[in-house]
C-alpha cells in the first residue's frame, strides 16, 4: 500500500514537473490516436450511414461483421497489420512497421467499426421518411448525408468518443506494430507496460494519470458539444 | 540521459488541425440547415479530414526521436561522412531493459546520422527476424542458436561484442537453501525440488540458457520441477513476477542489477563457466534479402567493436554499482571470452 502512495506522489511530482519524456509521449498519443480516430470517422460514418439505409442483400450480415468488429482484439489487428507492413510482408516496401502511421492505420482498422456500428444506430433512430422529404426538397446525395448527420449528431458524437476511446486506450497494436520505440512510437499504454516491467511503478502511474486525463479531457469537450447542441 | 528533441511544432500542427476540423463539424444553433452557407461547414470538414489524411500517408520521416545534427556544446569527433537514413536493430530485452543501449544507440546516431529503430524482443525472435530479413542488424546472445543462422548464411559479419553473466536469483528466504553451493547441478536440482521457479519462456537467450542449465542437470523442466511457470515476457517483466511469487528464477546480471532496487530477489548462485553470457552483433545477409540496410547495419556492426564504443560498455553503470554490468570482448574469439 505504502508503494502505491509513494508512485502515486512521484507521479504528480512528474506530472506538475512537466517530465520532457512523459510531455512528449502523451502529446503523440494524442496526435496517433486522434488522426486514427479522425479517419476512422471519415471512413466510418459514411458506412454507417450505408448500413443504416442502404437496401441490399446481406446487409444483415455485413451489420452483424461490423458489429464483430466493434469487440474486435486490437492484438489480433495489430499481428494483422505487423504482418502486411513488416519488410517481407506484402506491403514492406513502403517501410511503415514501427512507425506512427503504421500505428495510425492498425488504431484506424481498430476504431472504424466503432465509429461505423454506432453511427449506423444512430442513424437508423432518424425517422425513416425523413431522406425522401430532403430529396423532395431538393437536397443533393451529399448534402442529405450532412444534413441527416447533423440530425444524428448526438450519436454521432457518441460514435466518435467510442472510436477514440478505443484507439488510446489500446496497447497491443501499438506494441507490435509500433515497436514501442523510445523516442518515436512509445505511447502512453505501452510506455505504462515498458516502465512496469522495469519496476518504475512511480512512472507508470504518471503515465495511467496522464492517459486517463487525456481522455477525460477529450470526452468531456466532445459531451459539451453534445449537450449543448440538443 | 540522451537529450529529448523538441517535438511540438510538428506535433501542434495535428492538434491545431484537428480542432479547426471539430469546430467546423459542429452545430451552430439558429442556422436553417437549407441555407447555402452551411455548405462551407461540411466542405471545410471534408478538406480538412482530406488534408489530414494525406499528410499521414505523405509527411516525411516520421520519427521525430533523434537529430542527425548535434547542436550540443558536447564536443563531438567529427566523422568524415555521415551516412544517415534508418535502420531496424533486432535485439534483446536485456540490452533494453538494463539501458545500455539507451546510451550507446545516440552515440551511434550522433556519430553517423544513422536512426535507429530498437526493437526489444527474445534472441530467437531476433535471429528469425533476421533470417526473414525484417531487420538490418542484431545484437544477441545466444551462440549455439545463432551458428545455424551464420551457417545459412542469413547471418553476416559477426562480431563478439560482449559479455556478462548469468546468475540464478531467488527469494531472500532461500527455501532451496542452496546460496552458498558451489555445484550447478546440485543447485539446479536443489530448485527443482523446492521450487518455483519462473521461466521466460520466450525463446529468448536467457530462455535457452535456462533450458541448457535443466539439460545439463538431467532434470526435465516440463515436469520435473516444482511450479515452474513460463511468462513469455521480458527479462524485467520475468524478474517482477519471480519477485512477487517468491520464485527463482535465472537473469543476466546487468538487468538484474538495473533493477535490483524494485526487486526482492538476492543472487543465489554465479560464477559457473558455463554461465557465460556472450553478446555478438550481425548484419543481415544483405545479398540475400535486398531491402536490408548494408551501410548502416555494417556501421553498426563496426560502432559496437570499436574502441570508444567498448570503452563506454565497460564504464556502463560501474560507478553506480561498483562492478561493470558488461565486459568488452571486441577482437576476442568465443575460446577466449572471460578468460584472463
Amino acid at each position: 500500500m505504502e508503494a502505491l502512495w509513494d508512485g502515486l506522489r512521484e507521479a504528480l511530482r512528474l506530472i506538475a514537473h512537466g517530465d520532457a519524456t512523459l510531455r512528449a509521449v502523451a502529446l503523440r498519443t494524442l496526435v496517433v490516436s486522434g488522426v486514427a480516430t479522425l479517419i476512422a470517422a471519415f471512413v466510418g460514418i459514411p458506412v454507417g450511414y450505408w448500413l443504416a439505409r442502404g437496401r441490399f442483400r446481406g446487409r444483415t450480415l455485413v451489420l452483424g461483421l461490423v458489429n464483430t468488429g466493434m469487440g474486435m482484439p486490437p492484438v489480433v489487428v495489430g499481428l494483422v497489420v505487423w504482418l502486411m507492413l513488416v519488410r517481407s510482408g506484402p506491403f514492406g516496401d513502403f517501410e511503415l512497421v514501427y512507425t506512427k502511421r503504421g500505428m495510425v492505420i492498425a488504431q484506424v482498422i481498430i476504431a472504424t467499426p466503432l465509429v461505423a456500428g454506432f453511427a449506423a444506430a444512430a442513424f437508423q433512430s432518424l425517422p425513416s421518411e425523413l431522406p425522401d422529404l430532403l430529396a423532395t426538397l431538393g437536397a443533393s446525395k451529399f448534402r442529405t448525408l450532412w444534413l441527416l448527420g447533423r440530425e444524428a449528431r448526438i450519436g454521432l458524437l457518441v460514435a466518435f468518443m467510442a472510436g477514440f476511446g478505443g484507439a488510446i486506450s489500446e496497447v497491443g497494436a501499438s506494441m507490435v506494430v509500433g515497436g514501442n520505440l523510445q523516442n518515436s512510437t512509445r505511447v502512453l499504454t505501452t510506455a505504462i507496460v515498458t516502465e512496469t516491467s522495469r519496476g518504475k511503478n512511480d512512472v507508470a502511474i504518471a503515465y495511467g494519470i496522464v492517459l486517463l486525463a487525456i481522455a477525460f479531457a477529450v470526452n468531456l469537450i466532445f459531451t459539451t458539444l453534445q449537450q449543448r447542441s440538443r | 540521459m540522451p537529450s529529448q528533441r523538441n517535438q511540438a511544432p510538428n506535433e501542434w500542427r495535428w492538434i491545431a488541425g484537428g480542432a479547426i476540423v471539430m469546430l467546423s463539424g459542429t452545430y451552430r444553433p439558429g442556422t436553417n440547415p437549407l441555407k447555402p452557407r452551411t455548405i462551407i461547414g461540411p466542405v471545410v470538414l471534408v478538406a480538412l479530414l482530406l488534408l489530414g489524411a494525406l499528410a499521414v500517408a505523405c509527411g516525411g520521416d516520421d520519427d521525430d526521436g533523434v537529430m542527425p545534427v548535434s547542436n550540443s556544446t558536447v564536443p563531438v569527433r567529427p566523422t568524415p561522412t555521415p551516412i544517415g537514413g534508418s535502420m531496424i536493430l533486432a535485439t534483446t530485452t536485456s540490452t533494453q531493459d538494463s539501458g545500455l543501449l539507451d546510451v550507446l544507440v545516440p552515440l551511434f546516431t550522433k556519430g553517423t546520422g544513422v536512426e535507429v529503430k530498437v526493437i526489444a524482443v527474445g534472441t530467437g525472435a531476433a535471429l528469425e527476424m533476421g533470417a526473414k530479413g525484417d531487420a538490418d542488424a542484431l545484437l544477441v546472445h545466444a551462440p549455439a542458436s545463432e551458428k545455424p543462422y551464420v551457417d545459412r548464411g542469413e547471418l553476416v559479419g559477426g562480431k563478439i561484442v560482449m559479455h556478462n553473466d548469468f546468475v540464478l536469483v531467488g527469494p531472500p528466504s532461500d527455501p532451496a537453501k542452496i546460496a552458498g553451493n558451489k555445484d550447478l547441478k546440485a543447485a539446479m536440482a536443489a530448485i527443482a525440488l523446492a521450487g518455483p521457479f519462473i521461466s521466460r519462456g520466450d525463446d529468448s537467450g536467457t530462455h535457452k540458457q535456462e533450458l541448457t542449465l535443466w539439460k545439463n542437470a538431467a532434470i526435465d523442466p516440463r515436469t520435473a520441477v516444482k511450479q515452474r511457470e513460463e511468462t513469455g515476457q521480458g527479462m524485467g517483466a520475468t524478474l517482477q513476477v519471480a519477485s512477487q511469487r517468491k520464485a527463482y528464477t535465472i537473469t543476466d546480471r546487468a538487468t538484474y542489477l538495473s533493477l535490483r532496487k524494485s526487486l526482492d530477489l538476492n543472487i543465489v548462485f554465479e560464477g559457473d563457466p558455463t554461465m557465460l553470457n556472450i553478446y555478438s552483433a550481425y548484419v543481415v545477409n544483405f545479398e540475400k534479402f535486398p531491402r536490408v540496410k548494408r551501410l548502416q547495419a555494417e556501421a553498426f556492426v563496426a560502432f559496437m567493436v570499436a574502441p570508444a564504443t567498448q570503452l563506454v560498455i565497460a564504464d556502463f553503470k560501474k560507478a553506480e554499482y561498483g562492478q561493470s554490468l558488461f565486459f568488452p570482448d571486441a577482437g576476442k574469439t568465443l575460446e577466449q571470452v572471460g578468460k584472463p
